[in-house]
């Protein structure tokens, strides 16, 4: 670098007028068969990338992202689940001795323990050695933690029902649903609504009520005489008014 | 053309030695995937900022069609994911990604921690990853609640009273980022939009950049 007296600038800049030449550094002479990291290592970097890439289209084609029907708080019936990564948090919540009135432990004290040891980990383990046969303390706490994490994200995702998790969130076609009809109110009030829901789509009890494909003496029967979680005798009035519900629940047709 | 255009700012800029910085730099042997197959384990790393760097681009062209209020949110996703074409795809990248990305971390953490790499000298830019990890998880958690369908909901509310039960401060704190001490509703959403888009990313750009600078620095890690 050229220093002290009769240095040239561009202009009245600070920009030397001396230019720096733009050639590659020679790596001949580095150990073993260091290469350039620009172009050649780059290229061979993105063949990885690219082989990920086209994985990556993969399964997003053949999986959609999901989306449930639309947020309704008043569903209390609904069982929430985190993404699949926050599962183990999510179910160390679950035993005894990390809830209820142990909560703190749960969802400070170990995660904050666990967390805070990974952050400070090169000031726990300040020994010289890095192969992982002369390190026992941190590789053996690291196994550990991980088959922690690996066996309650297996123990929460055992014990979760998918099928009945997909159906609850299911998005359900709403129907025009005219609710001053002599149909809509009987069903008020006979109490079908608490289970089908306001709008009839079903709930996390009942299924929707809407497109059901039956005939109003199949719905009467089931109004009468119950059906899986149903039980009898939830339709309580006259002859009459049941066969006016049956016409109504079997001509609910989705938008 | 191209050179005569380079040699003109150049002139003006110098910035032959900034570009020579990032251009100039040896990879070894033993982090070279075709000298040693082994070294594959070097590509989490890069992969990570791969997925980041489709996020960033995917997260931006998803914020041309969603609506972050309670009405339209949900309306806005359903008509991105069925209407609007390629929309699915980028909705699916975004979506994958945040699964991907935290796959890709972790195996990068373990590389990094079984290979005792963040040893003296590279203290600083293991804190420096492990903190890009805890912002990758609150994406995760924020990202979530967007879409206002019912895992969303529900799924951020089980997180609020996890943050409510936080002795002392768990209840200002709940306030902080639900807009208010019981409601989850329009506000939540806002503010989990603007932590999601906003504040994270500001936080993930400055230690990315610390992260790379101090691995330029340093250098990667010799052979075990």
């Amino acid at each position: 670098m050229h220093r002290g007296k009769g240095m040239k600038f561009v202009g009245d800049s600070r920009i030397s007028a001396n230019r720096k030449p733009n050639i590659p550094k020679d790596y001949s002479e580095y150990p073993g068969k260091t290469e350039a990291f620009w172009p050649n290592f780059l290229l061979k970097e993105w063949m990885v990338g690219a082989v990920f890439l086209v994985g990556y289209l993969c399964l997003t084609i053949a999986h959609p992202s999901p989306l449930e029907r639309i947020a309704d708080p008043t569903d209390t019936a609904y069982i929430p689940l985190p993404d699949w990564y926050f599962l183990f948090l999510y179910q160390l919540l679950k035993y005894t001795y990390a809830s209820g009135p142990y909560n703190a432990i749960g969802a400070l004290v170990i995660p904050g323990l666990a967390f805070g040891a990974l952050l400070l980990a090169p000031f726990l383990d300040r020994g010289p050695e890095r192969s992982p046969a002369k390190r026992p303390f941190a590789v053996g706490f690291m196994l550990l933690a991980m088959a922690g994490v690996f066996y309650l994200t297996w123990e929460s995702a055992a014990h979760h029902d998918w099928e009945a998790s997909k159906k609850q969130g299911a998005i359900v076609e709403g129907a025009d649903i005219d609710k001053d009809s002599e149909g809509y109110k009987l069903m008020d009030a006979s109490g079908c609504i608490s289970c089908h829901g306001a709008e009839l789509t079903g709930g996390a009890g009942a299924p929707s009520l809407i497109d059901t494909g039956l005939k109003p003496e199949e719905i009467s029967k089931i109004a009468r005489k119950g059906q899986g979680a149903m039980p009898a005798g939830m339709f309580k009035g006259s002859d009459e008014e049941l066969a006016t519900l049956a016409e109504f629940v079997s001509g609910l047709t989705a938008k | 053309m191209l050179t005569k255009l380079y040699d003109w700012v150049d002139e003006r800029l110098d910035i032959t030695p900034l570009w020579r910085d990032i251009a100039d730099h040896e990879v070894p042997e033993h982090v070279n995937p075709a000298h040693h197959f082994s070294a594959f384990v070097y590509c989490f790393g890069g992969l990570t900022f791969f997925i980041t760097v489709i996020q960033i681009l995917s997260g931006m062209f998803l914020t041309m069609y969603y609506v972050p209020d309670i009405k339209n949110a949900w309306e806005s996703v359903y008509y991105l994911q069925n209407e609007v074409a390629f929309g699915q795809i980028v909705r699916g990248m975004h979506h994958w990604g945040a699964s991907l990305v935290i796959v890709m971390m972790f195996l990068h953490t373990l590389r990094v921690f079984f290979q005792g790499a963040y040893k003296k000298p590279r203290e600083l830019n293991w804190m420096v990853g492990v903190l890009i990890f805890f912002i990758m998880l609150a994406l995760g958690l924020t990202g979530y609640l967007l879409p206002w369908d019912m895992k969303a909901l529900f799924a951020t509310k089980v997180t609020l009273t996890i943050v409510d039960s936080v002795p002392l401060m768990g209840p200002a704190l709940k306030t902080l980022i639900a807009g208010d001490p019981t409601i989850v509703g329009a506000q939540t959403l806002t503010r989990f939009f603007a932590i999601h888009v906003f504040f994270l990313p500001a936080a993930l750009f400055a230690l990315l950049a610390a992260h790379f600078l101090m691995i330029r620095k340093q250098g990667i890690s010799g052979p075990l």
